[in-house]
């Protein structure tokens, strides 16, 4: 397809025409289509009839090739067709080099000490909606401190804190709207209790009871709600990736005004699925926002062991994403990039990626001790100088809609409340045995009542070997 | 031909057993039906006889109408369904034509993998299909297994019903963790909240010299993943029936397609029909021997018992066609019958379906065996590239006809 014969008048036709045939330009013509309010079936048509001219844009393209004028030589040397546009040459070697001496810049909009750092508008953010950002944040604190002494306690089996993202959690879920899909990874509780997932909920999951909408199936943190558009957290890392794609191409394929909002940390986008999912992301162009809690550790690897590249910002723009890095402790900053990062993934049909760069103040896991492989120093100091939680607080009293007093009786109150879910939970029974075969398959099938049946059997025999609290049923 | 005709008597006795066994039918419609009260009629093969043959399969049509049932009690039981001379048409085009008729009658199927949408598939399966329903609909991925696979699911989840191609079986050895760790596990790790319908196909086994990697038996690895069901199709009357089965199911079915299948003709009725996903097809009845078999190797199978027939044997040959789970209903009668199983497999000895079948036909039926099961697999090494040993690592008739002729003794 190379074009040696391009004119000065044909070359800039042409690239405009390439240009017109490329996606940027197409996402705005779609975009001006989409604006019409024509009915979801005849928008589905257009939008795919985009994808059928864009499929044949190459050989429109090599069409055009006639209507060039064939003198200009000096044009022949400096630059090249090539699928995708014209890329211009140079005579001088030159190696991009493989990181620049200016790291990308941290979007903020808060100082250390909450005091808004300049006077550019940000977005406006009401008493209401600021109180509900603070108070999910200390909830949030709240279970994670409860949750991991009842583990340590041996009350249930396992857990996952997010201190230190609260910020990342909380800014992110109050700038989405209840129909945007999640996909999270699996230290984002704070979404799913900013759409109203309860404390009860939460706690009947990590004990795998009766009432935990997983039916006892997964591990404390892996929770999941449909009622929430959350979908349910699955264990190996980046797996929720291209499982996003899928998700925002089909909501491009009806046509929602909603996007997908998936979360990862650093150490998962080293992951073969971070890679592929960002280019399947923006092949496809489809709605979707990526959230990188870039927090320093995963599990014992620091980021400098897990990549060599300037964070992940750098790698949304290989993948031709446009990408922001934002601070994650900034709970204003983030709420502010991911409300823009929305609307641009909505109305432009393509992704986006944001990097909140943050620190993860707990272990891991509760089978993780972080300070057997990272200084105490370190920790103390992002716990105390930049927690989200301090610098927000301060902020929200600055503006006289919260209160030291107002501070101390929440607290003591969600710490009740916190525990109270759990002696509520512990006492719940188990979900009864009929669980472990139901859901397998859409009904269950005759191997596995078989199977049910056999243990069903097993148990009435030796009653001593099995736990008592799981009911058996008949 | 004579003796083929000869087993219609016990076909009909067969099959009307099977077709009153009224609990087991409430089970596999249950399951394999979809709620859609439209009036299609599902055919219950387990009667119809098989031309036998390695290619050029014709004329089915006839025996169809004697055993077509509808196995939902509400749907009208169209005896004369098939009675109409039908069309003929080769096993990947019957894929398609399965493939267009669910993608008509549900705007949320849609198709995704390398090259299936203007290029039409590598086998030309979906060709066709992006210029009529548009590029988005039969979608066009990057290479990455793992993570269309994914996609797929993600899709799935939120209420679409994609059809995911791997060009090739062995290919999705790649999309493993999104098979079993997702596929599978996500509509019971969710508490049943999502559910996962998706359809995952493609073609594998041992083809003409396409060496080891390309001529993988997939159905070995993914037989143990809990929450999947496997189905192969080996003609283009099944293949179409069973693609739409697939499609309207709401588990994650893998449909298993051969390499060398592709190119099958057969005429296959005009009126719509889906075949149920956990049933096996009875190929040919007998009385002597159960031969169990799926996919390519039915055809070798069918080779053999040309030879077998005109030495005076009499096997029963059954196309397992549903690997996961097994049909043991139609294996179990078959086995009450001739006391002798033969399994001829395409997978390796070792852990393949022949292997797992092997083990549940010993602890359901054992006392009605009056010798031991004989398995006869592939080897257990790479499939070589080189012509005459690719075609010494493949069970071949020959080696069948030994097989029944020991087990007969």
């Amino acid at each position: 397809m190379a074009l040696w014969l391009a004119g000065t008048r044909g070359a800039t036709y042409y690239t405009k025409t390439l240009m017109s045939n490329t996606f940027r330009s197409l996402r705005t013509r779609a975009t001006a289509i989409a604006s019409k309010d024509e009915g979801s079936f005849t928008k589905r048509q257009i939008l795919s009839n985009r994808f059928v001219s864009r499929r044949f844009g190459s050989s429109v393209a090599g069409q055009q090739s006639d209507l060039f004028s064939s003198d200009d030589d000096e044009e022949k040397i400096q630059a090249l067709d090539f699928p995708g546009g014209r890329v211009p040459y140079t005579l001088e070697m030159r190696f991009l080099p493989g990181s620049s001496d200016k790291r990308v810049e941290c979007y903020r909009v808060l100082d250390d000490d909450g005091y808004p750092l300049s006077s550019a508008p940000s977005q406006h953010i009401d008493k209401e909606v600021a109180v509900k950002m603070y108070s999910g944040m200390v909830t949030l604190e709240a279970m994670d401190t409860v949750i991991y002494e009842a583990q340590r306690q041996g009350r249930i089996s396992f857990y996952m804190t997010s201190f230190g993202e609260e910020a990342v959690n909380l800014g992110s879920a109050a700038a989405l709207s209840p129909d945007d899909v999640v996909l999270p990874q699996y230290r984002e509780p704070g979404v799913m209790l900013w759409r109203g997932f309860q404390l009860q909920e939460f706690v009947d999951q990590f004990f795998g009871n009766k009432n935990d909408l997983g039916k006892g199936r997964q591990m404390p943190t892996h929770y999941g709600s449909n009622k929430h558009n959350v979908l349910t957290v699955s264990a190996p890392l980046a797996t929720q990736l291209p499982q996003a794609v899928g998700a925002a191409y089909s909501l491009k394929m009806q046509n929602k005004d909603a996007c997908v909002v998936t979360y990862f940390g650093d150490g998962c986008s080293s992951e073969g699925d971070f890679h592929a999912s960002l280019n399947f992301a923006a092949v496809l162009e489809v709605p979707i926002v990526y959230i990188c809690r870039n927090n320093g550790w995963a599990i014992s690897t620091p980021v400098t062991e897990q990549f060599r590249s300037d964070g992940i910002v750098v790698k949304g723009q290989a993948y031709g994403i446009p990408s922001i890095r934002v601070d994650g402790n900034d709970i204003l900053a983030v709420y502010n990039a991911v409300v823009a990062a929305r609307e641009m993934a909505i109305s432009e049909q393509r992704p986006v990626l944001i990097e909140a760069l943050t620190y993860r103040v707990g272990h891991h896991s509760t089978s993780d001790d972080s300070t057997k492989y990272r200084p105490l120093e370190e920790i103390e100091h992002w716990k105390t100088s930049r927690n989200p939680v301090s610098i927000f607080r301060k902020w929200v009293q600055r503006k006289g809609w919260w209160s030291d007093q107002q501070e101390s009786e929440f607290r003591a109150t969600i710490r009740k409340q916190v525990i109270h879910a759990v002696q509520v939970a512990e006492k719940t029974q188990k979900a009864p045995i009929e669980t472990m075969f139901s859901d397998v398959y859409e009904k269950v099938p005759s191997n596995l009542m078989e199977q049910e049946k056999l243990l069903k059997e097993t148990i009435k025999r030796y009653p001593q070997d099995f736990p008592k609290d799981v009911p058996i049923g008949m | 031909m004579a003796s083929i005709f000869q087993g219609i008597g016990a076909a009909t006795s067969l099959s009307s057993s099977t077709l009153f066994d009224s609990k087991k039918l409430q089970l596999c419609s249950r399951r394999s039906l979809s709620e859609r009260k439209t009036s299609f009629v599902v055919v219950r093969a387990a009667g119809a006889k098989m031309d036998g043959g390695s290619s050029g399969i014709g004329g089915r049509a006839d025996q169809l109408v004697t055993n077509a049932v509808a196995t939902k009690a509400d749907t009208p039981a169209a005896a004369a369904a098939a009675s109409k001379p039908g069309h003929e048409l080769l096993l990947f085009e019957a894929l398609r034509e399965g493939l267009e008729e669910e993608m008509e009658r549900d705007a949320r199927v849609c198709v995704m993998g390398e090259d299936v949408g203007h290029y039409g598939g590598s086998y030309k399966v979906t060709k066709g299909l992006a210029p009529k329903y548009g590029d988005l609909r039969v979608l066009d991925t990057p290479i990455a297994e793992n993570s269309f696979t994914g996609m797929g699911i993600g899709a799935a989840m939120m209420g679409l019903r994609p059809i995911i191609e791997g060009m090739n079986m062995g290919f999705l050895l790649l999309a493993f963790n999104q098979i079993s760790n997702n596929c599978g596990m996500l509509h019971y790790t969710s508490g049943g909240q999502f559910k996962i319908p998706v359809v995952i196909r493609g073609p594998g086994g041992v083809g003409r010299q396409l060496g080891a990697e390309h001529s993988q038996r997939l159905e070995s690895y993914f037989q143990s993943i809990p929450g999947i069901q496997m189905v192969a199709c080996s003609t283009p009357y099944n293949a179409k029936g069973l693609m739409k089965a697939a499609i309207r199911s709401d588990n994650p079915v893998i449909l298993f397609e051969h390499v060398l299948l592709y190119n099958l003709k057969e005429t296959i009725p005009d009126e719509e029909y889906v075949l149920n996903l956990e049933e096996a097809e009875m190929v040919r009845p007998g009385e002597h021997v159960t031969i169990l078999t799926y996919s390519r190797m039915r055809y070798h199978v069918m080779q053999a018992a040309k030879t077998l027939v005109n030495k005076g044997y009499d096997p029963e040959v059954i196309d397992i066609r549903s690997l996961k789970p097994f049909d043991l209903h139609t294996i179990g009668n078959s086995i009450k019958k001739t006391h002798r199983v033969l399994i001829v497999e395409e997978c390796m000895r070792t852990g393949g379906i022949g292997a797992s079948l092997t083990a549940a036909i010993s602890e359901n039926f054992h006392d009605y065996l009056d010798a031991p099961i004989v398995c006869l697999s592939s080897q257990d090494v790479p499939t070589p590239y080189a012509g005459t040993l690719e075609e010494w690592t493949v069970v071949q008739p020959p080696q069948i006809v030994a097989a029944v002729e020991q087990l007969c003794r």
